[in-house]
């Protein structure tokens, strides 16, 4: 029971940065524009976080940075794909390097360096519970902030106005033109904001997850948080559950190469998380098979414009 | 008079020949600013570029190390100009290049004996490297044509596969029992060798890359499957209504730039490290995207861009050494080469022109 209850606070710990990439990628997709740039985003994330929290000894300002840069990077691909219309894969795709090389340079002169972090916080009553204790109560403030956030959205994207307006322009652009939604604007909002919450994950890595930076940390989250979307049918609570659930393999997976009852090399156990990742796919691509569609926004991916038919 | 932005019906040659010329211009400027911020030396910087346009291309110096590096891009680009024409997105291209390796490997050191003429062992153990790619190549190919997957998520997950189960055998039974316990494998007998050309410093390899080049040219203009992968990749529904079947067509562009990945693992094994190791691709699979993108998905192109990012891979190598600048610094690059390539493209597509009022 006692392993079983550290088992699922591991799954929870380590689905967060899941979590805040996928439904910051929720949010961009469901405006009908494809961010691939999320392993970038979450490695400046964390490289970010990691640097605000050395230089300024304190978590909150180091999160605020991050959101910043994230921020940033993500206009840089919504100008791109957005106002130039450009490739949005290459441009996801061009992110991703950016992100990664820049994180690798400026992390370099901080491996191996420790800085603050979010530390677990004890709810009087509820912490102390037998089981639910354990694992859902005794989380930093990130974690709880994800959950939150996963109920925001929820409301933001179905019960509000705006939302709806969000979700119009990833599913009909023009019809959404048409009634005054400015499309451009939704959708510059949408990446902006999307690519600050995944940057936001990347910088759990590092000022909770573990408080200290390694190059590549994210050890391709973006990618999987790519799946997560659209297993989710582009919902945040089944996103919530899928990072979870991942959280949970990439939890497992960490016990079994510490060691134990299963000796199977670490390299192998290492691809576990990918694997699993690939057959969940397929296994969701069976099942959709007989059904029509996958629940994808319908203009995903295609950039809009007033003159041209496309 | 005020100004008017129109677009061109028709981009000409000098325009779309400017494009990724600037686009490369532009983002060396904007590393030279980054550059500048680390170094802090304004003659640091000048340094910086001198050695980065005169190492890589001085026969004395780097040249042959930039054809060496040149290979493996080439033959990657080309295969992904045919999967990138059908607007297939194969990001996998660094783990089939993996797998060619690793089975080339198996064939080199488990499969083959030691006394097997050469010019049998060569040219089998390149086709192993090769089929070893397409097979990685097919698992996202047949995903994508039957169950519509999406193939940038598969193919990723497959590169990170990929290279743990590499590292798995290079760590584990593979290792080289005289290696002093490093993560490599025993050396290749000397007959699966790739000779180098004459007396220069460079392998095989480019004649086969060279050649390829031509039947990758000849595959995409001038046949009729050609011409249906252009149709594909520009109108999958007019496709569908010729009768062009996509989903065969899916899985053999897939397979081809699988096939192409793995030939350069393999190359890179018999011609240049004759052993698996940790980390012998600085990254060959990714680079060559933007190459095959930077050269408009043009064989021709790639040949030219290639040769020219080889140059920049050796440059950076040589950045390394002399001004301890981090490896990190030619990915920034490549980033950035690819969003200003992709913002110079919508822009040569428009012109602004005045008109009276």
């Amino acid at each position: 029971m006692e392993i079983l209850a550290s088992t699922v606070a591991a799954a929870v710990r380590s689905g967060t940065p899941l979590l805040y990439a996928t439904l910051g990628e929720i949010i961009t997709e469901r405006s009908g524009v494809m961010n691939l740039g999320l392993e970038g985003l979450m490695l400046i994330g964390a490289i970010t976080g990691f640097v605000g929290a050395y230089m300024f000894q304190n978590p909150f300002i180091a999160l605020a940075l991050a959101l910043l840069v994230g921020a940033v990077l993500s206009s840089l691909h919504a100008f791109v794909v957005i106002t130039l219309r450009a490739n949005q894969v290459v441009s996801g795709l061009a992110l991703t390097m950016l992100g990664t090389g820049v994180s690798g340079l400026v992390g370099r002169r901080y491996i191996g360096e420790v800085a603050v972090r979010f530390k677990e916080i004890k709810i009087p009553f509820l912490s102390d519970l037998p089981f639910l204790g354990k694992c859902v109560f005794s989380h930093d403030l990130l974690v709880y902030l994800s959950m939150a956030l996963t109920v925001a959205i929820y409301v933001f994207l179905f019960k509000t106005k705006a939302g709806m307006a969000l979700r119009a322009v990833g599913e009909e652009p023009s019809a959404a033109d048409s009634r005054g939604i400015n499309v451009f604007a939704v959708r510059y909002l949408a990446t902006i904001i999307g690519g600050a919450i995944t940057s936001v994950g990347g910088a759990y890595l590092s000022l909770a997850y573990t408080s200290m930076w390694i190059e590549n940390m994210s050890a391709g989250r973006g990618w999987i948080a790519i799946a997560l979307v659209i297993f989710s049918a582009w919902g945040p609570f089944k996103g919530m559950i899928g990072s979870y659930l991942f959280g949970g393999v990439m939890a497992v997976q960490l016990r079994l190469q510490a060691g134990g009852k299963v000796t199977v090399s670490s390299n192998l156990l290492m691809m576990l998380p990918y694997v699993i990742t690939l057959v969940t796919m397929v296994l969701f691509s069976l099942s959709r098979k007989f059904r029509k569609g996958l629940g994808a926004p319908a203009a995903l991916g295609t950039a809009y414009s007033r003159e041209e038919k496309t | 008079m005020k100004p008017r932005v129109e677009k061109l019906a028709y981009v000409p040659l000098r325009r779309r020949i400017a494009v990724p010329i600037l686009a490369v211009v532009i983002a060396l400027l904007i590393m030279g600013m980054f550059l500048w911020i680390n170094l802090k030396s304004f003659s640091d910087v000048l340094t910086a570029y001198k050695e980065m346009f005169t190492w890589p291309f001085s026969p004395q110096m780097g040249f042959f190390d930039t054809l060496a590096k040149m290979v493996p891009l080439l033959l990657i680009a080309l295969g992904l100009s045919v999967v990138f024409r059908m607007r297939v997105w194969n990001i996998g291209a660094e783990g089939q290049l993996y797998l060619g390796a690793m089975l080339t490997t198996w064939g080199a050191l488990y499969w083959l004996n030691d006394s097997v003429n050469p010019w049998l062992a060569v040219p089998a153990l390149l086709i192993i490297g090769s089929a070893g790619g397409a097979l990685w190549a097919l698992i996202p190919a047949l995903l994508k044509a039957y169950l519509n997957l999406n193939e940038i998520v598969a193919t990723l997950m497959l590169n990170y596969v990929a290279y743990h189960w590499v590292n798995y055998l290079i760590y584990g039974p593979w290792r080289d029992p005289k290696g002093y316990n490093f993560p490599v494998t025993a050396l290749f007998p000397k007959t699966t060798w790739l000779p180098k050309i004459g007396g220069l410093d460079i392998h095989y390899g480019l004649v086969i890359a060279l050649v390829i080049v031509v039947v990758i040219y000849l595959l995409c203009y001038r046949t009729r499957w050609g011409f249906q992968v252009k149709i594909i990749g520009d109108n999958p529904t007019a496709a569908e209504y010729a009768g062009i079947d996509i989903r065969t067509n899916i899985v053999l562009a897939f397979a081809i730039s699988g096939a192409l990945s793995g030939l350069a693992g393999s190359i890179q094994m018999l011609g240049i490290q004759h052993r698996l190791l940790h980390g012998f691709s600085p990254g060959y699979g990714y680079t060559a995207i933007i190459v095959a993108w930077l050269a408009r998905l043009n064989p021709w192109a790639v040949v030219l861009v290639s040769f020219l990012f080889g140059g920049l891979l050796v440059g950076g190598e040589q950045l390394q050494i002399v001004l301890r600048l981090p490896v990190s610094m030619i990915y920034i690059l490549q980033g950035i080469v690819l969003f200003t390539l992709l913002a110079f493209e919508t822009v040569a597509r428009y012109r602004i022109h005045f008109v009276k009022d």
